[in-house]
């Protein structure tokens, strides 16, 4: 029960996607959360709940239409076209912006409910402390936010890790650049070669455990911090 | 401009109005005094500028903060803010609390270093404690010292002791009196306690439903008959006297202003010294002639300024003292049976005398 290199590829690729994946979705992701925690704007009931619709659409649907818009007809496919960019379907950039779809409540709600948290007295109380809002931000919000913060990396990248619907879908089966762990272990149960896909799928439950193991423990802690501050 | 603080605030919520005019002096402690719901904290907010008023005007030692075609931001105003509720940041121990304010303090001579914050509240011994770590009292000294820090040109403060019980209360006060003593900068002080009023303020503004209901110095509100603050059985005045003489054998010193003469328990002042009274309305009574076999100690004579109807059986008298003002609270049948008239001249007795400070 050894992995082959093969194998190691596909772990390596998916490395690299949740990676990539995990580091757009705090860029784009944190100021949505900021957005979302703080407006009282109309638009932030549609538009929290299309930030929630990956989690509950089948991902084939989320993939089927991220290949449709992608492909040569799609907006989103005749644009890259006409930037040079060519065609996303297939190639591991179009992977990259399927998961930061795919993953992107598992990201932005951690934050949200976060920055939600630190309420607006420490952000009032900064500003009477000459801090304006950019510092605001970066040395109250942020600091203050920061198990959410810990909360979206593992399980925006332990979720990407995990993806395998809309892979599928927009990345197909090309090795090194979208062939990730999941599809390899699909491929190895479809040839029969169960001892290759125990090999592979223990690695990821592995992964997954130790993960979300970290992540509760740290979250255990910090409500031990909360309960002596009352 | 002898009145530094010049403001005008009108903002509308749905079943609330605040409207204010007022001018405030520009040094000392103006107390903001009313009811819980009056807007003391919205107006406080206001002067800040966490709450955008939708009509208000500013102006603070002359410098505009606020008009119809100008809003600085709150980041851009030189005034600290020490909120009802801990305000320390969390992520941050007390030394990094006040860094924060010390990194950002307005530029120019500081009114006091930070070393000597840090000694006028105590807070030596607690810098390199987590924020949860302290108890209520510390926490409020620490935000008081971090509002100092920026080196304000207004002090507001909402309320800093009305989460805390009654030691913690009696532990801050008197740190808010040498605050008083050594700042420059004015301090809006916004309470609902008679007591903390009566012991720091200069100058009172009252209160009600969203409207100025009197503003003045707070010896002359408190000396007023109608009660202006609402205080029933807590009104009285507050005088300031000075040590003028002690008499160790009985264990005593005697406190005047003008002709208000008091004799009191020793407290170890030094001659000279200013001590500030609180002579509650209850504890005064009135005789027609001098009651000389009477186990009362301060017996002064008095003219009847008028009287006034407290409610219930009860009326309260306003007196002079050679120009200094004390109120006697009586029933209704003593006044009737004495037929005490304005102009009348009667004995004061004063039962007994609060030191402040």
């Amino acid at each position: 029960m050894t992995l082959s290199p093969a194998d190691w590829n596909a772990l390596w690729l998916t490395l690299r996607l949740a990676s990539v994946s995990t580091l757009v979705l705090l860029v784009l992701g944190t100021p949505l959360a900021w957005w979302l925690a703080r407006t009282r704007h109309w638009l932030k009931g549609p538009v929290a709940a299309l930030v929630a619709l990956p989690l509950v659409l089948p991902p084939s649907v989320l993939g089927f239409y991220l290949l449709i818009s992608l492909g040569p007809n799609g907006p989103i496919g005749q644009l890259t076209q006409g930037l040079g960019i060519g065609l996303l379907p297939f190639t591991f950039a179009g992977l990259v912006v399927g998961s930061v779809l795919y993953s992107l409540p598992f990201v932005v709600q951690p934050i949200q409910n976060a920055f939600q948290a630190v309420g607006d007295r420490p952000l009032d109380a900064a500003a009477t402390l000459r801090a304006g809002p950019w510092d605001r931000f970066w040395t109250v919000a942020v600091p203050l936010a920061k198990p959410g913060f810990i909360s979206a990396t593992v399980l925006g990248f332990a979720h990407t890790v995990g993806e395998f619907g809309v892979v599928l879908m927009i990345g197909g089966n090309i090795p090194d650049e979208t062939r990730v762990a999941s599809v390899q272990i699909y491929d190895h149960v479809e040839a029969l070669a169960y001892d290759q896909a125990h090999a592979l799928a223990a690695v990821l439950v592995v992964f997954s455990f130790a993960a979300l193991a970290t992540l509760y423990t740290l979250q255990r802690r910090n409500t031990h911090l909360n309960w002596g501050r009352s | 401009m002898s009145d530094a603080l010049q403001l005008r605030f009108q903002h509308r919520y749905p079943g609330f109005e605040l409207d204010v005019d007022l001018s405030l002096p520009g040094k000392g402690i103006t107390a903001i005094f009313g009811p819980s719901g009056c807007g003391k904290t919205t107006l406080l907010q206001c002067i800040a500028g966490l709450e955008r008023a939708q009509l208000g005007q500013l102006t603070v030692a002359d410098q505009r903060w606020q008009d119809d075609n100008q809003f600085l931001p709150t980041h851009r105003r030189p005034l600290g803010y020490v909120f009802q509720e801990s305000s320390l940041f969390e992520h941050l121990n007390v030394a990094g609390n006040l860094d924060y304010a010390a990194k950002r303090a307005d530029a120019g001579k500081a009114a006091l270093s930070r070393s000597a914050i840090i000694e006028l509240l105590g807070l030596d011994t607690l810098l390199r404690r987590r924020t949860f770590e302290l108890s209520g009292g510390e926490r409020q000294r620490v935000a008081i010292a971090r509002a100092l820090l920026v080196n304000p040109s207004l002090l507001l403060m909402d309320e800093p002791l009305a989460s805390l019980d009654n030691p913690r209360r009696a532990e801050i006060l008197p740190y808010l009196e040498t605050l008083h003593d050594e700042l420059a900068c004015p301090i809006l002080y916004v309470s609902h306690a008679a007591d903390e009023v009566a012991r720091l303020a200069d100058h009172l503004v009252v209160m009600d439903a969203g409207r100025v209901h009197s503003s003045g110095p707070l010896t002359e509100l408190l000396s007023r008959a109608d009660d202006p603050l609402r205080l029933g059985d807590q009104s009285g005045v507050v005088v300031e006297t000075r040590l003028a003489e002690r008499s160790d054998d009985w264990g005593l010193m005697r406190l005047e202003n003008g002709a208000l003469s008091l004799w009191v328990g020793d407290n170890g002042k030094a001659l000279d010294d200013r001590i500030r009274v609180r002579i509650l309305a209850r504890d005064v009574s009135l005789s027609l002639s001098e009651a000389t076999d009477s186990s009362i100690l301060n017996r002064l004579p008095a003219r009847i300024i008028q009287l006034a109807d407290s409610g219930n059986a009860s009326v309260t008298v306003q007196l002079d003292i050679g120009h200094q003002t004390l109120l006697a609270r009586l029933t209704r049948r003593s006044v009737a049976e004495l037929s005490l008239q304005p102009g009348q001249t009667v004995w004061a007795q004063i039962k007994s005398t609060a030191l402040l400070r």
